[in-house]
């Protein structure tokens, strides 16, 4: 008799995952990707799938994590309903999360300080990077997730300057550590010119964009927005590809589906 | 998956490894106090404080969340937002949560004085339960009043709205027409942000005012409110990001506690608070709806008359207003919560006018309230608010009715609270 049950068969990849070029396993095709949403469509949920991914056992991936939109128990909540236990990755140290708390560069008011705390923060993520690094060199890789930009952009105190500075060190560690970027900004909350520009400075240096809006029609309660997602070829590059799909978002993950074959 | 496996197996010896929440209190357990009516437990972990308004609770799906930011964007014609404030502020109250109150005014004591009374059972049921036994009572007294409210009573008799008159419950009815009385409006803490210099010391008393809060003990959760009314308004002194206090108040959270708090954007000041700031703190906030006015003939300074939509809307005489929702809280969970329909009309429930509120008030808006000239109440039957699905809008989500409704610039209604609880 078998002592152990025959491992479940790999399910088929979703959508996104064939759009994102994620299908098969292995590590992802690009480097940085941007999920934008807007007010009424959350694109959260991109998100966590993408921790969930990181994490799963299939890889070997580590995840930096920059919560900051939410506290740690939203998270813990939302992924356990998924099937991943984020607490339990923490301690196995596969999870190092960083919360908008744990910053302490939100009072200073001096724009050397707020520097500083951008570099602290950037410091904080290397040193997780390289303590990941040395630990195991299986060959996973590590994602460095943020939720979401406007955060840091309170934290800045508007200063776009700064977060993209901070973005463009983040980018360098892609190459550099051999780590991926996913980052969730909101579309729709920009209005100076200055954060506008922010806003096409971030398309341009992407590798992928995943946009989440709600449908044109409205919102409706079996199908919960459209997703784009823009591969370019190299960033500032043509688009290569463009796929387009609708998605209703559940409690244990996300079903994504084209418009009008859902049943 | 084998995580969650691993989850399982680890269970037994640490409580965080588990994959299976611990139920909040054992059985065997003795609770040592009643359980809190003002808050309300929900699914996923949420924790809910009740708006004031029954209906707005139930389209909601249980309220307010606790911990959830939520804002009002005022409409200078349209004076309901106002009564969301008031009814906000009144269930606070009744419940013994901790209120406080930032306004624009001078004095914000004033407006205090506009808070309705909730509405009390009628005399039959007064008669019946004053047969009751007595000492029952006293005990129930004792219970029921709570720490921070026993220094201010003494021995003075319970107030009328903590006997057993008004039901503890989880959310009241207020009659409009009848103010809060004193004893209880002066818990309330009070401050002015006319002439403050910087957001950071409203900010800082926020912060003051949660480290003030009681921790919740055992299974009993207890919340606090904030309510904030034109945070935008032009005669404020402060003149920066909104975005950057409503990020920063989590920062002081303390878990185990809750916060709900509700607070305005002054429409005059809309061109202040830009679009895109607007979005900003949309994304922060759980809950938004909007606040419409009505082209009710007679009873405000009209723009037009709208004779279509008082051929499509039912009761459309007994309206005060619209109230759109924008966008409803969700915690601990990644699924959207989807209303069915996202306006909503604001009504009072007995038509009548009320009296006495106007001369409290501080922007002098003309239209609902009936100015009298003496200060005594007309013996009328308390109206109470009423917020009923628009069976015309039923679908009609982002209804463009909302556009069609003339010049009215839409405001958002927002309400903040203040995420303190850790689930």
């Amino acid at each position: 008799m078998n002592p152990s049950p025959p491992p479940p068969p790999p399910r088929d990849p979703d959508l996104l995952e064939e759009a994102l070029g994620l299908g098969r396993g292995g590590s992802p095709p690009w480097r940085l990707a941007f999920v934008e949403d807007c007010v009424e469509t959350s694109g959260a949920f991109v998100l966590h799938h993408f921790l969930k991914r990181a994490l799963s056992t299939e890889g070997d991936g580590t995840v930096v994590f920059l919560g900051l939109a939410q506290p740690f128990s939203h998270y813990d909540r939302v992924l356990r309903k998924m099937g991943c236990n984020l607490s339990v990755q923490r301690n196995k140290n596969k999870l190092h999360f960083i919360d908008l708390l744990n910053l302490e560069f939100l009072d200073e008011k001096g724009e050397n300080d707020r520097e500083i705390g951008f570099m602290d923060l950037y410091n904080r993520i290397l040193r997780s990077i390289e303590a990941i690094r040395s630990k195991d060199n299986n060959g996973g890789w590590t994602t460095i997730i943020i939720d979401d930009l406007s955060h840091l952009e309170i934290a800045a105190h508007g200063s776009v300057k700064h977060v993209l500075d901070f973005l463009q060190y983040c980018r360098s560690l892609t190459s550099e550590m051999d780590c991926f970027l996913v980052i969730l900004n909101h579309e729709d909350i920009h209005s100076s010119d200055e954060a506008l520009q922010m806003l096409s400075h971030l398309d341009y240096i992407s590798d992928i964009l995943i946009k989440a809006e709600t449908l044109s029609t409205g919102i409706a309660a079996d199908v919960h927005g459209q997703m784009t997602v823009v591969i370019k070829d190299a960033p500032g590059g043509l688009i290569k590809k463009l796929h387009s799909f609708q998605f209703k978002v559940k409690e244990n993950g996300v079903e994504f589906f084209y418009p009008g074959s859902r049943f | 998956m084998a995580t969650a496996a691993d989850g399982r197996l680890l269970g037994a010896r640490s409580a965080n490894t588990s994959s299976f929440s611990r139920a909040r209190s054992s059985p065997s357990a003795v609770l040592p106090s009643p359980p809190n009516p003002g808050v309300k437990v929900g699914p996923n972990g949420a924790t809910f404080v009740s708006s004031g308004i029954p209906d707005l609770d139930r389209i909601l799906g249980g309220g307010f969340l606790l911990g959830s930011l939520v804002m009002v964007m005022e409409d200078a014609d349209a004076p309901h937002h106002l009564l969301l404030l008031r009814n906000f502020m009144s269930q606070g109250v009744v419940h013994r949560q901790p209120v406080l109150f930032a306004s624009p005014l001078k004095d914000p004591r004033a407006f205090l004085g506009t808070l309705p009374s909730p509405v009390s059972l009628s005399k039959e049921h007064r008669q019946r339960d004053t047969l009751v036994d007595h000492n029952q009572q006293d005990q129930e007294k004792g219970l029921r009043i709570a720490w921070q409210y026993k220094k201010y009573f003494g021995d003075q008799q319970s107030s009328q709205i903590h006997n057993r008159d008004v039901k503890q419950e989880f959310s009241n009815d207020f009659d409009l027409r009848k103010a809060l009385e004193r004893q209880h409006v002066q818990y309330i803490e009070s401050m002015s942000i006319q002439d403050i210099p910087r957001l950071t010391i409203l900010r800082d008393r926020c912060s003051n005012f949660l480290s003030g809060l009681p921790r919740s003990d055992g299974g009993n959760l207890s919340a606090g409110r904030i309510a904030i009314q034109s945070l935008c308004a032009p005669q404020c002194g402060y003149a920066e990001m909104v975005c950057i206090i409503v990020y920063t108040e989590p920062k002081d959270s303390i878990s185990g506690l809750g916060l709900g708090c509700l607070y305005q954007v002054s429409e005059i000041n809309y061109s202040l608070f830009k679009c895109g700031c607007c979005g900003n703190v949309s994304h922060f906030i759980s809950f938004a709806c909007i606040s419409e006015e009505m082209a009710a003939p007679g009873r405000y300074i009209v723009v037009y008359e709208d004779k279509d939509m008082a051929k499509l809307l039912t009761g459309y005489q007994d309206m005060l207003g619209l109230l759109h929702v924008h966008k409803v809280a969700h915690n601990n969970s990644q699924v959207p919560t989807v209303l069915e329909a996202s306006t909503f009309s604001l009504k009072l429930q007995k038509r009548r006018s009320l009296s006495q509120l106007q001369n409290m008030m501080d922007d002098g808006f003309p239209g609902l309230f009936k100015h009298t000239t003496n200060s005594q109440l007309t013996h009328l039957q308390s109206p109470k608010l009423l917020v009923s699905q628009e069976c015309f809008f039923m679908g009609c989500n982002h209804s463009m009715r909302a556009m069609e409704l003339g010049t009215k610039i839409l405001r958002l209604l927002f309400i903040v609270s203040l995420s303190t609880s850790a689930a």
